[in-house]
């Protein structure tokens, strides 16, 4: 099969979308913090903490939606914990993000291990199914790589439009990204940038854990190990990438989602055949790299990314 | 004006005292504001004066006191109280997001957070009817990183009318505008009494007090030192309240000036962001001189301390020390070069806060014997000569294993002045080396300055003070945009005259600037 | 809240909160061992046991530890600059790769020759996969966190690439796995009959190495600086991309060096399981020893004596061997927490 064979088959862009669509949730997660001023490196672990929190409430009987509400509290819990050691404490943010990335994760198997103590193939559960949105699925094409999703993958394009109008166009927008710019002036109106900082973290965390929970009630069907697999150093990749803008960002996942989608097709052409698999594995991370060093100089950083705020330093 | 005594009162301070650690920032302190008055609260740096608006707006929590906005007593640590009760606050550094507009900076934090949109034709037409009312010209769509200083100071005041503010307090407002601009910002400020706003004035610099003020208020040390009507007192009188003893001038001897040791020929340098880069500037520093050089802040300061401190090269035009090209310039070429470097800002670039004292001192001079020899440190010459430094230079601290973080900008800033003095320069580049500090640390780092021109040595200060640069420069240049006034030597100009020029008037004709 | 720095801490509060920190660490473990169903204080007393019980457990807690030393140098070394090194991982790889390249036959030299060019080989492959982010983030500002993080995974691929290519084993019956190492090429062990190799005492060398440079030169002093404060180094003439590179190379081979003493020292081949995450639990090490080289080697012997213990733990108690994990993740983030209230404390604002 030819490669532009691959790119106009509707299948290739079904996958595509299916694959960014977790990156969309954690990336919009990360997207939110790093607005308000945090870098949260905690996202991978809290990625894998949705992913189990999110497939064992389902495996244990709850419903699906509400598995999606465990997952993202639970990513909130660990938000809240961030948020604490990183805004009011001031701590490191590469540190604590990495230190939360462990004990999420370790937490995580730990817990799992509990819960399924003899178990060597991982159980399925009945996962999200995907919804054919009635008329818009029979256009050709377009209907069915973007309008056969299951409803998280709907969730997640919705979710990045009413990231962006909350960002710029109400009054909570504009105070989060105050406080990432200039948290003096969130200080000054008589705001609380602890507060905004630690509320941008915790639903940003819950999103993050939103877009774990994705792989395994929209993808995988079933938790296990290593299954989160660096997707969310991805996005803090694809955040820098965006220009820490929510349709962008949104953008550079389907991108990368695409050519994730489009190495996996070419592995199976005989001209994929002859070059190792792994080479075909390592193209997203050199990718993400890539886009870090292209995006580097056009870039708005957040003035303020990083810079703990305190209102009694003298 | 009104009588204030027959006024309300709006706002009354109640014993307000105010501890960090072992310092007490404000001790006791209680007045009154009245309805329509001006009241210019006045002090050295240090004196508790920003601290106590702090707690006034409720940035800070008083430890003992109570503050009182029309009679109702104001919760505190609360700034949204503060600003509900029609408290507003410009504050010295501005509190301004850099990536959004003016009007979303106005708008900040005024609608409930949780508000879907947050009314974008209305805000502009109130912002725009403000913008008329108090003469504060600024187009409410502008990005605030583009905007100039005074732009923004008005953005400032913008934000607290916005809120409906009846008490104004401006914190040094103006330390950033020409001497024009600070008459602008007079007229709004008369402006607004006449609409019925009182308004307090914070300051050090004694004619502005006593141009724009009904009342006076002094701290010092942390204590109300005096209270007195204005036109009851004049700027002599003020100055001894605030410094609590005669302030003689610093003694100036006539110069001696020889060689030129430093020449710039057409050099021009990049723009960074929204601060000029020098525009074909021409200036010529000599042995045994002072060069002051006047301007409002985010002129081109920085790119002239920058170049002469060796951290840019010129992108145009020549550079020349003793008359001829250096073959790199770094900051490292620039040391070798004789040129002692007294940064902007001691905490951020002239020490490290975490290293201690002897770390500090040797940070320009660890790569030479006696300090280092092929890689290895030598601690003890190191601890030796900070131990020098230290007594020679009178920094106050338990010993060279401090840690700098823990002494005062007066002493900080007495070590840097040694590391850079000891190693007796031929040239001094001083960028703002008084700013922060007390009277006593002050005076102590002028005749510093002065010592090392008598020894010889080309001194060029650089400060947006302008009554400093004309107490001790033998010859002035203005900067305005990039580009660099004529020298004119001491006297020559009235405060005026340099007014007209730091407003970047005067410079169109010549097409470039010119040599000392 | 406010913070308020602490201008002379005491004693008790330098020692004490740290203490606390590890306390706390102690009975969280210990609540996460009851939900396992155990008994907390016998789990405890396992992990000590199964670390430092016998000698046969206190010499696998000092097997354990040397790479843990290493990469603990390395992000030590690294942060120390503001360098945020959290590929040790890569290197460590990269330093494993060049030992079996260097050490199955194809140079037969005699030991005392062959060691030596191994291990600076290793070290030189280790720094160049740091100086590639350590360049990214001098010339185009591009983060070293996210790079470094991301090449992990491409070391990773590309170890494993070469296991089932060019350095497959042909006896290996079809295993990814390299080829043995000559016995010229293999580290001897400190003492006949001991399970310790000589990687250990490279490791100590190298811990009092780094803590001199840091100390006594002149580059162990622009380290810190260009650490401390990257702008007043610059304005005081310190080249900091230069420094940021030394200390790219320092780390880098340091890391790599844990990857040659892994290889060479105790397994004799290379498999793609070779580190169990060596090079991320060498941040936990270095924050533990709060960056200072010789507190490494006892933060490394904390750590290690943990996953030794936990994994003996494991098989006696039942309860899964994460907790080591968790135990880490807490030590951790509670002292950092802990360093910061020595210094600083909490005041209503």
């Amino acid at each position: 099969m030819d490669i532009l064979d691959i790119l106009i088959s509707a299948s290739f862009w079904t996958a595509a979308i299916r694959i960014a669509s977790p990156l969309i949730f954690a990336a919009l997660g990360e997207l939110i913090c790093e607005r308000a001023g945090v870098l949260n490196l905690g996202i991978e672990g809290i990625m894998v903490v949705g992913a189990f929190a999110g497939w064992l409430t389902v495996y244990l009987g709850g419903g699906l939606w509400f598995g999606v509400a465990v997952a993202m509290l639970s990513g909130m819990a660990f938000g809240l914990l961030h948020a604490t050691l990183t805004v009011p404490f001031g701590l490191s943010q590469h540190v604590v993000g990495l230190g939360i990335t462990l004990l999420a994760t370790s937490l995580t198997y730990y817990c799992y291990r509990l819960a399924l103590p003899s178990v060597t193939s991982p159980p399925k559960i009945e996962a999200f199914q995907p919804y054919e949105v009635p008329f818009l699925s029979d256009i050709p094409l377009i209907g069915e790589a973007v309008f056969s999703q299951t409803p998280l993958t709907y969730l997640a394009f919705v979710l990045a439009v009413v990231v962006s109008i909350t960002l710029y166009r109400t009054p909570l927008g504009l105070a989060v990204r105050a406080a990432g710019e200039n948290p003096a002036a969130v200080a000054a109106q008589g705001l609380s940038v602890t507060g905004i900082r630690m509320g941008a973290v915790m639903v940003g965390s819950g999103l993050m854990a939103v877009g774990g929970a994705f792989l395994t009630m929209s993808a995988f069907n079933s938790f296990f190990f290593e299954m989160v697999n660096g997707r969310g150093w991805i996005c803090i990749a694809l955040v820098v990438f965006g220009s820490w803008k929510p349709g962008k960002t949104l953008l550079g996942a389907v991108l990368f989602a695409a050519f994730d989608a489009l190495q996996i097709r070419v592995q199976q052409t005989p001209l994929g055949a002859d070059i190792p698999y792994q080479i075909f594995l390592m193209a997203p991370y050199i990718l993400s790299i890539l886009a870090l060093v292209i995006m580097s100089r056009r870039a708005q950083v957040p003035a303020a990314l990083m810079v703990p705020f305190n209102k009694g330093e003298r | 004006m009104t009588n204030h005594k027959e006024a309300q009162v709006v706002l009354r301070l109640d014993n307000i005292t105010k501890r960090f650690g072992s310092l007490t920032a404000n001790d006791a302190i209680s007045f009154d504001l009245a309805q329509g008055e001006v009241i210019a609260l006045l002090g050295e740096n240090g004196a508790g004066k920003t601290t106590l608006m702090n707690i006034l707006f409720g940035h800070y929590t008083a430890d003992e006191g109570r503050v009182e906005v029309f009679g109702q007593a104001l919760p505190p640590g609360n700034p949204r109280a503060a600003l509900a009760a029609g408290v507003g606050m410009v504050h010295q550094h501005f509190t301004l997001a850099d990536n959004m507009t003016v009007l979303e900076n106005i708008v900040l934090g005024t609608a409930p957070l949780w508000k879907l949109g947050f009314g974008k034709a209305a805000a502009r037409r109130r912002i725009l009817a403000l913008v008329q009312d108090y003469g504060l010209q600024v187009d409410p769509d502008a990005q605030v990183g583009s905007l100039t200083v005074g732009e923004r100071q008005r953005v400032e005041i913008l934000k607290a009318l916005y809120r409906d503010a009846r008490i104004l307090i401006l914190d040094e407002p103006t330390a950033v505008l020409t001497p024009q601009e600070t008459d602008d910002l007079f007229a709004t400020m008369r402006k607004a009494v006449a609409l019925g706003l009182s308004v307090i004035f914070i300051s050090h610099k004694l004619h502005e007090v006593t141009a724009i003020s009904n009342r006076v208020v002094v701290l010092r040390h942390g204590k109300l030192v005096a209270e007195a009507r204005t036109a009851d007192t004049d700027k002599h009188i003020l100055a001894q309240m605030m410094v609590g003893e005669e302030v003689a001038p610093p003694s100036v001897r006539a110069a001696n000036p020889g060689d030129v040791l430093i020449a710039l020929d057409q050099v021009s340098t990049p723009d960074r962001g929204s601060a000029p880069g020098l525009k074909s500037v021409n200036l010529n520093l000599r042995a045994g001189q002072i060069i002051g050089l006047a301007g409002v802040s985010g002129n081109g300061q920085a790119a002239l301390a920058d170049l002469i401190g060796g951290l840019i090269a010129p992108a145009s035009g020549s550079l020349r020390i003793h008359d001829a090209a250096p073959k790199s310039w770094t900051p490292r070429a620039a040391l070798a070069a004789g040129i002692a470097r007294i940064p902007e800002d001691r905490h951020k670039t002239g020490t490290i806060a975490d290293f201690d004292l002897t770390e500090n001192a040797v940070l320009e001079l660890y790569t030479k014997p006696p300090f280092s020899t092929k890689g290895w440190m030598h601690w003890q010459a190191a601890r030796d000569f900070t131990q020098t430094v230290i007594e020679g230079y009178d920094v106050r601290c338990p010993g060279p294993d401090t840690r700098i973080r823990l002494l005062s900008g007066g002493n900080m800033q007495k070590l840097i002045l040694g590391r850079v003095l000891e190693t007796t320069p031929e040239v001094v580049l001083a960028n703002q080396p008084v700013r922060g500090l007390d009277i006593g640390a002050l005076t102590y780092v002028h005749e510093q300055l002065l010592a090392a021109r008598d020894r010889g040595a080309a001194v060029l200060l650089i400060s947006e003070d302008l009554d400093e640069v004309t107490a001790l420069s033998d010859v002035i240049h203005v900067i305005s945009e990039g580009r660099l006034s004529p020298g004119f030597e001491r006297g020559a100009l009235s405060t005026t005259e340099l007014g007209v020029w730091m407003a970047g008037h005067g410079f169109e004709e010549e097409g470039g600037s010119h040599a000392a | 809240m406010r913070l308020e720095p602490v201008a002379n801490p005491t004693l008790t509060r330098q020692l004490g909160l740290p203490a606390l920190a590890l306390l706390c660490t102690v009975v969280i473990a210990s609540l996460l061992a009851m939900i396992a169903g155990a008994q907390p204080f016998s789990v405890l007393g396992l992990i000590v046991k199964g670390a430092f019980g016998s000698k046969f457990a206190a010499l696998e807690t000092l097997n354990r530890a040397t790479p843990l030393i290493f990469t603990g140098l390395a992000v030590a070394v690294a942060f120390r600059a503001q360098l945020w090194n959290i590929g040790a991982e890569a290197q460590l790889y990269m330093g494993a790769v060049v030992t079996v390249v260097l050490g199955t036959g194809a140079l037969s030299w005699p030991a005392f020759a062959l060691l030596p060019t191994i291990a600076i080989a290793a070290m030189l492959a280790g720094a160049v996969a740091l100086l590639v982010p350590t360049f990214l983030k001098t010339r185009f500002g591009v983060d070293e966190v996210v790079t470094t993080l991301l090449l992990n995974f491409v070391v990773l691929l590309w170890v494993s690439m070469l296991l089932e290519g060019a350095l497959k084993d042909p006896m290996g019956l079809g295993w990814p796995k390299s080829a043995r190492l000559i016995a010229e090429a293999r580290l001897p062990r400190i003492m006949d009959g001991l399970r310790l190799h000589w990687g250990f005492g490279l490791a100590l060398i190298s811990a009092l190495v780094v803590w001199v440079i840091q100390r006594r030169t002149t580059l162990g002093y622009e380290m810190r600086a260009v650490g401390l404060n990257a702008e007043a180094a610059r304005f005081a003439g310190i080249p900091v991309n230069a420094v940021l590179i030394k200390t790219a190379l320092l780390s880098g081979g340091l890391a790599a060096l844990a990857g040659f003493s892994e290889v060479a020292g105790l397994k004799g081949n290379l498999t793609l399981d070779i580190s169990p995450g060596f090079g991320y639990t060498g941040i936990i090490v270095a924050m533990l020893a709060l960056l200072n080289p010789l507190g490494v080697v006892v933060a490394a012997l904390f750590v290690a004596g943990i996953f030794v213990g936990a994994d003996s733990m494991s098989r006696a108690a039942g309860v899964p061997t994460y907790l080591a994990d968790i135990m880490l993740a807490f030590a951790l983030l509670l002292m950092v927490l802990a360093i910061m209230l020595t210094k600083f404390r909490v005041r209503r604002s």
